[in-house]
Formats: C-alpha cells, structure tokens, sequence
C-alpha cells in the first residue's frame, strides 16, 4: 500500500501537547491520516490515546498543537462550523456510549435531529436508520433497548449510530475491547466491510494484536505522550527496538 | 484532587461550588433562550416528573394533613379554640409546611434521580456522544430537566396542599363532627391572596433550585460508578440544605412586604 503515501491527508495532528494538571498525557503528538488509510494507533492503557480522539472531535481542547481536517483547522472553529464538521466523523466511543434510556431505533435517529440535510439524497429518518442497522447486520432490534443487547451487539449499534451520517472519516477507540475473541474478529471483518461500503478513512486505536494485523495500512505507537515508533504492521513487529517489539507479544 | 478534610477546607470548597452553580445557572439562562429548543424533550421531561412524583405527593400530602391535625386539635381544644382548626390548618399548610415537605420530597426523588441519570451518563460518555452528533447536550439535559422541575412543582405542592387539607377534613370531620362543606368554608375565607400567591411563587425557587442541584452534580459527575452514586447523593443534601435557605428568605421578604 505504497500508493498511500501519495494520497491527500484528510486529518492532520501536529505537535500536540494536553496536560490535566500535573497529568502531562500527550507532549507533542503528530498524526496524519491519507484519504482511504486505517491507520492504527497502538498504546499501553492510560497512555492518552482516547485523550487524543477526543482532542480531534473537539471534545477535549488541547494545550497547545494544531489540529486540521479536511484543511480546517478545528481548534480555531466556531461551535456551527465545528458542529458541520464533526459530522464528517464518525466516532465509536470506547465503552459505545449508546443512549440506555432510548430504544435503538431513538439512537441512530439521534444525529439525524440536527443533520438531516448532511445526507446526500436523504430517503427519510426511517430509511437511513434501516440502511445503517443493515450494514451492521442488527436490523431485528431495531426497537430493543441497548441493555437488553449482547457487549457485541451494543458495539454493532454503536457502530451503526456511527455510520449513519455517512462520515467520510471513522475514529474506533478500542472496538474489540471486552469481547470474546469470536465476537471481536466479527467486529473487525465488520470494520473491514464497512471501510468497503462507505470508502472511509480510518483511525483505529487498539491493542488487539490481531486487530492491528488484519485491519492496518500503517501503526503508530503512542509512548510517553508522543509517536514513538511509525510504521506498517510488518516493520513494527519486526523491528529491533525491544520496546516497540513488547506490543506484538501477546 | 485533594479531599477537604478541615472543616476549614470543607467551607471553602462549599463556596467555590456555588460559585461554581452560579455559573452553571448562568448558562441555564443564557441557553434558556437560544435556538433551538428542546420542546419535546421538555414535554416528556414534566410528564416523568409529575408521573413518578404523583403518587408520593398524595399520600405524604394525605398522611401530613392527618397527622397535623391530629396533633393540633387537643391544644386548641384545651383553649376552646377548636372552631379555629381549618383556617389554622390551612394556612400553616399552604404558606409553609406544604411547600418545604413536599418540596423536600420530591428533592429525593426528582433532585436525586437526575443526578445519578445525568451522571451515569458524564460517566459512559453518552454526553460526549450526543456533543459529537450536533446536539448540545446542555440544552437537550439540562435546560429541559430544570425547566419541567420548576414548572411541575408547583403543581405537585398545589396537589400535595389539596390532598393535604382532605385528610385533615377527614380528622374534622371523624373526631369534631365538623361537616366538609363547613370545614371548606372556614378553608376559603382563611386562605388570601396574600398568603397563596407568595407561596406559589416560592415552590417555583424550591423546583429550580431542585433542578439546578440535580442537574449541576451529575453533569459534573466524577468518573466511575462511585461518581454516580456521589452526584445523586449530594444533590439531595445540598437541595435540601438550599430548599431552607430559599424557604428563609421568602418568609424574610414576605414579611418585609406585609410590614410596608
Ligand atoms: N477529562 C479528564 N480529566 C483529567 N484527566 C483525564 C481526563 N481524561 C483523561 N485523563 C487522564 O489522561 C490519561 C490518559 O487517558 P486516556 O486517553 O483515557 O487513556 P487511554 O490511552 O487508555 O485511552 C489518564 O491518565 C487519564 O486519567
Ligand atoms: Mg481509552
């Protein structure tokens, strides 16, 4: 996947820096993601890797660095130019964060509310919903509350809610995180097919081994706040540096 | 985060939190009046409220004015005062014991389940997840649920008031001989404007103060599953704390007002 290389970058992070106090989590963090690319990001627990996916959302302001997608810079946005943009991502929460007071339907209907017209050719509420819980395989509960569903289903709705605006850009923050290994690999060939269908650009953060192994063009490893280590799959779990080599072990 | 331990530092992290809810109000009312508004949301918000309240307004209301009574009438009756009873009764109700009681009641259980509602959601990120979708979740969360607690207290102190002076006919009537027309009667030549109106106006301070507490503690949630339980908790013990702050300075002004 040479030809990545060449492509246009649809989201670039440089030089971020967020601390929480004393808390210095990212120190000078760079990323860019090429249009078409899953681009995974590796790095231990509590390391600030969904600290930075909050930062390109615009949920988290950081310190200091500069954030760009699609060549806007989003730190510097207003709230309505900010709200445009954020439909162009699509974010799956680490824990799936699915409304438990709404029924699945009410949640894939929730970013519809404000963004209707985003939607090319928009067939209706009813058709997008049906069309986004297909693409996910769920369309049968459709009118279940989330916690009547399976930790996999949930990440499927999830994913779902995600989907619906049609975003040309998907975050997963730990998508196969507390699943059994079945369910996880069906998450993933989910990933895989949904990249297909929808053409997207993607930023995954895990550490699944296998995950990264079959899902990723290229890997960042996040270290003490910032890239420690770039490169495919191949050369990072091959590499010399025993550190870098310490997250291929499962 | 250091945790107050001196009584000391406990007063003054309690400052800096009303200052802290002064702001949080702040934006209530500055988003209260921005586009574009949550009305279904609002609308199903008051309709919870009144639903899950209905029921323990009217039989604390029922018990309150049972048990008023019942433990009124012998020293009235010592001083031949007896004839008394209803406008007594009902004054004390209407203007106090009726809007702090049933405000407190439904502090523990409006005040309380939007803390832990809205914190659990700070907590699995389901507020991000709505900021992210374009909606503010501070208009769609808070506004609403501050909203429909003040405009639905009222009604249940009005509801809790009315119950409350049934069962205290009923004591009337089975230990006084007092008829329900008469006793009614002697309730509306007792009860003024002067005295409903200030009343009323109190119970919509009492149902904000419900909803700011409520909705500023969970949206401030801590993370993990002790910060739910936290932010419900202390919205209880703080809007009670508050409700008698209020309920004094009503009674202050009123009386102010009457003196004039
Ligand atoms: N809102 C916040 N306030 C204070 N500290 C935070 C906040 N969010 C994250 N942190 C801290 O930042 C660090 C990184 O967190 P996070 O990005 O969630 O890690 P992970 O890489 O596991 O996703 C942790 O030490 C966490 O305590
Ligand atoms: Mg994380």
């Amino acid at each position: 996947m040479n030809s990545e290389e060449n492509k246009k970058p649809v989201l670039e992070l440089k030089d971020i820096k967020k601390s929480f106090g004393d808390n210095h989590v990212l120190k000078g963090f760079n990323l860019t993601l090429h249009e078409g690319e899953n681009l995974v990001i590796m790095g231990k627990s509590g390391s600030g890797k969904s600290v930075m996916v909050k930062c390109i959302v615009g949920l988290i302001q950081p310190d200091s660095g500069s954030i760009r997608i699609k060549d806007q810079d989003i730190i510097t946005m207003g709230q309505k130019e900010l709200d445009f943009l954020r439909t162009e991502i699509g974010y799956l929460f680490q824990g799936s964060a699915l409304y438990d007071s709404m029924t699945v339907r009410e949640n894939l209907e929730f970013p519809l509310r404000r963004h209707k017209d985003k939607i090319e050719n928009f067939q209706g509420t009813e058709a997008s919903v049906h069309e986004a819980l297909k693409s996910v395989g769920l369309l049968d509960a459709i009118d279940r509350m989330p916690a009547e569903l399976s930790g996999g289903m949930q990440r499927r709705v999830a994913l779902a809610r995600a989907l619906i605006l049609k975003p040309k850009i998907i975050m997963y923050d730990e998508p196969t995180t507390g699943l059994d290994p079945i369910t996880a690999n069906e998450i993933i060939q989910l990933m895989r097919s949904i990249q297909k269908e929808y053409n997207t650009s993607s930023l995954i953060i895990t550490h699944d081994v296998d995950c990264a192994r079959v899902i990723s063009n290229r890997m960042i490893l996040l270290v003490d706040g910032i890239n420690y280590a770039e490169g495919t799959f191949e050369e990072l779990s091959n590499s010399s540096d025993p550190q870098t080599r310490a997250f291929f072990k499962n | 985060m250091s945790k107050p331990n001196s009584f000391l530092d406990r007063i003054k992290s309690f400052f800096a939190e009303i200052g802290d809810m002064a702001f949080f109000a702040g934006r209530f009312f500055r988003e209260l009046f921005s586009k574009p508004f949550e009305f279904r949301e609002l609308l199903r918000q008051c309709y919870n409220m009144g639903n899950r309240s209905l029921f323990l307004v009217i039989v604390t209301g029922f018990i309150l004015g049972l048990v008023f009574t019942l433990q009124s009438r012998p020293t009235l009756t010592q001083f031949g005062a007896e004839s008394w009873m209803p406008s007594m009764i009902s004054l004390s109700i209407v203007r106090e014991i009726g809007p702090v009681i049933i405000a407190l009641i439904c502090a523990g259980r409006i005040g309380s389940g939007i803390g832990a509602e809205i914190g659990s959601m700070r907590v699995t990120e389901q507020i991000d997840a709505m900021e992210v979708s374009g909606t503010n979740p501070f208009k769609y969360l808070v506004v609403t649920r501050i909203l429909a607690v003040t405009l639905m207290l009222p009604l249940l102190v009005i509801l809790g008031d009315a119950v409350a002076l049934v069962g205290s006919a009923i004591v009337e009537n089975l230990k006084g001989g007092v008829s329900y027309t008469l006793y009614f009667n002697q309730v509306f030549d007792a009860l003024k404007f002067s005295d409903v109106f200030p009343a009323t106006v109190k119970t919509f301070f009492f149902g904000f103060a419900i909803g700011l507490v409520g909705t500023y503690k969970g949206y401030n949630c801590a993370k993990g599953t002790v910060g739910v339980g936290e932010a419900s908790n202390s919205a209880v013990v703080y809007t009670s704390m508050l409700l008698f702050i209020i309920d004094f300075i009503a009674v202050f002004v009123t009386d102010i007002f009457y003196t004039l």
